[in-house]
């Protein structure tokens, strides 16, 4: 998660005070881990001097700080680069579940024992946010379902892996 | 842990449907090969396994539209498998309700119709039983459709509506077969999200064959079936 461009994003819809932006990222991006009010001063403070953001004068009120944020024209266009670029699809080619299986292999363990563990634990954690798909906001399914694919995605390695065990024991072993 | 017929097991233990070492061949193809399942009521079971495994041949066993060639199927403490076929029939008519991969909708008759065909089969008065199905559209999402027919709805449309057509006579078990396999993601998850519901408002257990993880993951437990047999992952529900 790119702190600093979900901040310069928020920015983009209008002016805002630090402790707005804070509401909003962890309304819409923090999933259950706030963002330290040290770390959005910080970042805007970052943010300003790049030329990114301007600082408005301090205005009268409650809280830490009343300075107003505004984003700038240089601001506007990483926004909009940020958006238009694909983050890298990474072929997660180091994941834990494959280095276990083919050690599991290697050292003539049960792998079996091991993807049916695998298995039942990525069924769980997708009943848990089919769970919460049902019960809150869209913006929450939205993320429950971004895990939901991917685990799928899991599941069907699993059981493709499955289905080559005794294949890849002999090319593990040779 | 079994009776000596197995009844007081199923009447104590609150469960709804359950097939013990069930042995079922086509021909020389085995496809089930001592099948065990055990089904609370109220409980939704989803069960996985690859291609050919068995677990449609599962369910159709335990809802008595395949007969095993050994095991025994007990529902509501009778032995199922061991009914004649016109009293199966009435248990399927009267306590069960099917959905199907393809919806598998009767097209001569319009979408409300299709819905109360469950009803008018166990002799509720049409004009009850049409305002009964009526009642569905407005939870189907299909608000205005009750008249159309098969070729004027799309597929999660009907599907919808043989999923209402299922769970329209508040079924004891809910017989699922693939019941999003035709289906894009966004309308499975309809589908889905109405089967469940509307199966716990009503108590309803459903047991649901399906491939698809995600949809799974609706269901309170599953179980893989591999070569005929059933092996649990998690642990019935308490």
């Amino acid at each position: 998660m790119s702190v600093p461009m979900a901040l310069l994003g928020l920015l983009d819809r209008e002016p805002s005070h630090g402790y707005d932006l804070k509401h909003d990222y962890d309304a819409y991006f923090a999933r259950g881990r706030p963002l330290p009010f040290g770390q959005v001063y910080a970042t805007l403070a970052r943010l300003a001097r790049d030329g990114k953001a301007i600082v408005g004068e301090a205005e009268p009120g409650a809280g830490p700080d009343r300075k107003r944020y505004t984003i700038t024209e240089t601001g506007k266009s990483e926004v909009e680069a940020w958006l238009a670029e694909p983050i890298p699809a990474e072929p997660y080619l180091q994941t834990d579940l494959f280095v276990k299986v083919v050690l599991s292999l290697m050292l003539g363990r049960r792998a079996e024992e091991y993807l049916d563990a695998q298995r039942a634990a990525h069924l769980r954690r997708m009943r848990e946010l089919t769970e919460l798909k049902q019960r809150d906001s869209l913006v929450d399914t939205l993320l429950a379902d971004h895990g939901l694919f991917h685990l799928e995605a899991d599941l069907r390695w699993i059981d493709l892996t499955e289905a080559r065990l005794a294949a890849l024991a002999e090319e593990v072993a040779s | 842990m079994t009776g000596a017929n197995g009844s007081s097991l199923v009447q104590a233990g609150g469960v709804a449907i359950e097939g013990r070492n069930l042995v079922l061949s086509f021909g020389e193809t085995p496809a089930l090969q001592g099948a065990d399942l055990c089904v609370k009521r109220g409980e939704i079971v989803a069960v996985m396994g690859p291609s050919g495994s068995g677990k449609s041949t599962l369910l159709y066993c335990l809802a008595g539209i395949l007969v095993p060639d050994s095991g025994e199927v007990y529902f509501d403490g009778q032995r199922l498998d061991a009914m004649r076929e016109a009293e199966r029939s009435r248990l399927r008519r009267d306590r069960f309700g099917f959905v199907f991969q393809f919806g598998q909708l009767v097209p001569e008759l319009t979408a409300e119709e299709n819905v109360a065909l469950p009803l008018l089969l166990r002799g509720t008065h049409r004009e009850e039983a049409l305002r009964e199905a009526r009642s569905w559209f407005e939870q189907l999402e299909l608000e205005g459709m009750e008249r159309h027919r098969t070729g004027e709805m799309s597929g999660g449309q009907s599907q919808r509506v043989a999923l209402a057509r299922g769970l329209v006579a508040h079924p004891d078990v809910l017989f699922a077969d693939e019941p999003t396999g035709s289906l894009d993601s966004m309308n499975g998850e309809l589908v889905m999200g109405l089967l469940t519901r509307v199966a716990r408002q009503q108590g309803s257990t459903v047991i649901l064959v399906t491939h698809e993880p995600r949809v799974a993951a609706y269901a309170d437990r599953e179980v893989i079936v591999r070569d005929g047999r059933v092996s649990s992952m998690a642990p019935v529900m308490q």
